[in-house]
């Protein structure tokens, strides 16, 4: 395939984000051999370029005041502008891949291919790729005709962080697709508050999820977590119910924690809650359900009602101590 | 404002286990519980607020056989004051950008300052949104977990980023928006609601009355186009422990106790 390969760089304070070191890795198990071309946007960006080009061989740099917040909605006229009809484009399965990617693909006239966690090759002009549905309980191999390009996204963790390596050239675009305006403006970023504890210092975490049915069966994660002497955190949707803090959160959109030992009690398992989970701590996944995709990834697994194993495995702790 | 919100009938993954049918062309089917996808249901929920404060009106829409009626009457008996219902024999086996094409066609038959998606469905690709508003050239921000009304001409809304962050940004309408599960609290639907609306018309839109041709939606212009579904050949996976509640939790008091789980 001869279309130019893009990825978009994202960054924050001046460095290029994890996913730019995941991409470069995706983009190489994508089409082996073939060369990305690194984008980078945003206002006082030399840094990220140096960074960026440490990992690709070529670096776009678009260096404006306008873009000093990355606005999808100003980046995608950029890029339509600056992008070859019928390229390949790589970005962060993320809530601005999110933003960016879909109406990028449209107005491109290519294939969107979202939340990819593998590469199977290229046959002709079809991309084959591995994706998951229904919350990760089943794979899916899919098949995209790229023929006139694609928006690709890949999902945080589905590739390893490639090596850097010097030697990469950054070119200067900033004067091109200069002056553009968007109907959307950025005006704050308000940062999460901080809750009642702290759950990323906590070393034994007991985690709650959608699959502790109501708010009232909260209490039995309690007394379970109180025997243990750790700390409660959950899943999103026990946020989302408001039956616990927004500060107990573990995710992509919660916090990132690393405890030595966490259990997660009626947790599916979603790359959104794992993704703030890291340090490889000790998983015990209790869920009524044998496929779960939790028990992909846990340490060990037990397949029981919650409401029935807590009040005994709460008993059993409190003798053992 | 006259808003639009986009549905799904979805397998429900929270009470399901799903599985992959014998030849892996798709998933089990028998004896799923179905449901509205969780995100449209907080969109539907934000509409219906947006509508009791300032006024208009809710139409709601999904894209899919007579059993995709149920919905769109659930998130009526919600509040929703008009329903509708997008099939045609065509629209089977369309991706992404087909269903956005067939939804987008259905928003220019109206006349709506706000469009509605849920962030993202059973699929996980968060699509749909973006690519409607990318087909109506309208502005769009994905995962809105706020939404102010102002003056009537724009929005001030909140995008819920990385690590829980809010985005605030303003945007000018008419705009496409996909909503974040816990930006309100979804009010309760009993039989009561379902019953009030169990007779009201949905009226049906084929590719006819939306005007959209074979060539943009479908199977056959599909671009995006899944070959099977599998299971993953599990890596080592967890140790599965076994034994009744009192044995299971035997053998995990003592792992924790050596892990330092119990203090
Ligand atoms: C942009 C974005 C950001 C997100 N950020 C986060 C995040 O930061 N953190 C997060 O957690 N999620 C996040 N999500 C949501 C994520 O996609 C999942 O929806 C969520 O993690 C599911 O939570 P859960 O596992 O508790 O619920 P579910 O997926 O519904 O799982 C519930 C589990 O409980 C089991 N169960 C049910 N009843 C019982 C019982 N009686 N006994 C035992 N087991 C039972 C079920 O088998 C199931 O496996 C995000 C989503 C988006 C789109």
């Amino acid at each position: 395939m001869n279309a130019k390969l893009f990825v978009f760089v994202s960054h924050r304070n001046g460095k290029a984000d994890d996913s730019a070191f995941e991409l470069a890795s995706a983009a190489k198990t994508m089409l082996p051999g073939s060369a990305a071309t690194a984008i980078v946007c945003g206002s006082g960006v030399d840094a990220v370029a140096t960074e960026a080009a440490q990992l690709f061989a070529e670096v776009w740099k678009f260096d404006q005041s306008a873009l000093a917040y990355p606005n999808a909605e100003l980046i995608r006229p950029l890029l339509l502008e600056v992008v070859p009809a019928g390229s390949v484009l790589l970005l962060a399965h993320d809530t601005f891949g999110f933003d960016l990617g879909p109406g990028l693909s449209v107005k491109l006239g290519a294939a969107y291919v979202p939340d990819v966690v593998g590469f199977d090759g290229l046959d002709g002009t079809a991309l084959k790729v591995v994706r998951q549905e229904f919350a990760g309980q089943v794979s899916a191999h899919v098949n995209a005709n790229v023929a006139n390009g694609a928006v690709v996204t890949v999902r945080s963790g589905a590739f390893k962080p490639s090596e850097v390596s010097p030697g990469g050239q950054v070119i200067d675009k900033s004067d091109e697709a200069a002056g553009l305006t968007a109907k959307r403006t950025f005006i704050e970023v308000i940062e999460a508050e901080a809750g009642d504890i702290d759950i990323t210092r906590e070393d034994v975490l007991v985690s709650v999820g959608r699959g502790i049915g109501d708010k009232e069966n909260i209490g039995l994660v309690e007394e379970l977590t109180d025997a243990m002497g750790a700390a409660m955190s959950c899943s999103r949707p026990i946020v989302d119910a408001k039956w616990l803090d927004k500060g107990r959160q573990v995710g992509t959109s919660g916090k990132t924690v690393k405890p030595k030992v966490y259990l997660a009690l009626g947790i599916s398992g979603s790359f959104q809650h794992l993704g703030g989970l890291k340090g490889n701590p000790f998983l015990v996944a209790v869920n009524k359900n044998p496929k779960a995709p939790i028990f992909q990834v846990a340490t060990v697994g037990i397949i029981a009602d919650l409401l029935e194993f807590l009040p005994v495995l709460t008993e059993k702790v409190q003798k053992a101590k | 404002m006259e808003i639009l919100v986009c549905v799904k009938r979805v397998p429900d993954s929270a009470e399901n286990e799903i599985s992959v049918a014998p030849n892996g062309a798709d998933i089990k089917r028998d004896d799923l519980v179905y449901s509205v996808n969780e995100w449209d249901n907080y969109a539907v929920e934000e509409a219906i607020q947006i509508v009791e404060r300032d006024g208009g009106k809710v139409t709601v829409i999904s894209v899919g056989d007579s059993d995709a009626e149920e919905i769109v009457r659930r998130e009526m008996a919600m509040g929703a004051e008009q329903g509708l219902l997008a099939t045609d024999a065509t629209f089977e086996g369309s991706d992404g950008l087909g269903i956005a094409t067939i939804l987008a066609a259905a928003a220019k038959k109206g006349s709506y300052d706000l469009i509605l998606t849920g962030a993202l469905a059973d699929d996980g690709a968060a699509q749909v949104g973006g690519m409607i508003a990318a087909l109506l050239d309208l502005p769009y921000a994905s995962v809105v977990n706020k939404i102010e009304t102002k003056d009537g001409k724009s929005l001030r809304i909140g995008r819920e980023i990385e690590g829980g962050a809010q985005e605030i940004n303003d945007i000018e309408l008419p705009c496409v928006l996909s909503i974040q599960t816990g930006i309100n609290e979804p009010r309760y639907v009993g039989i009561r609601g379902i019953r009030k609306v169990a007779s009201v018309e949905i009226p049906v839109l084929d590719a006819a009355a939306l005007g959209v041709t074979a060539g943009k939606v479908g199977a056959d212009s599909a671009n995006v186009k899944r070959v099977d579904y599998f299971v993953p050949v599990a890596g080592a996976g967890a140790e599965m422990l076994s034994g009744s509640n009192d044995e299971l939790a035997d053998k995990l008091v003592a792992l924790l106790k050596a892990k330092g789980g119990i203090k």
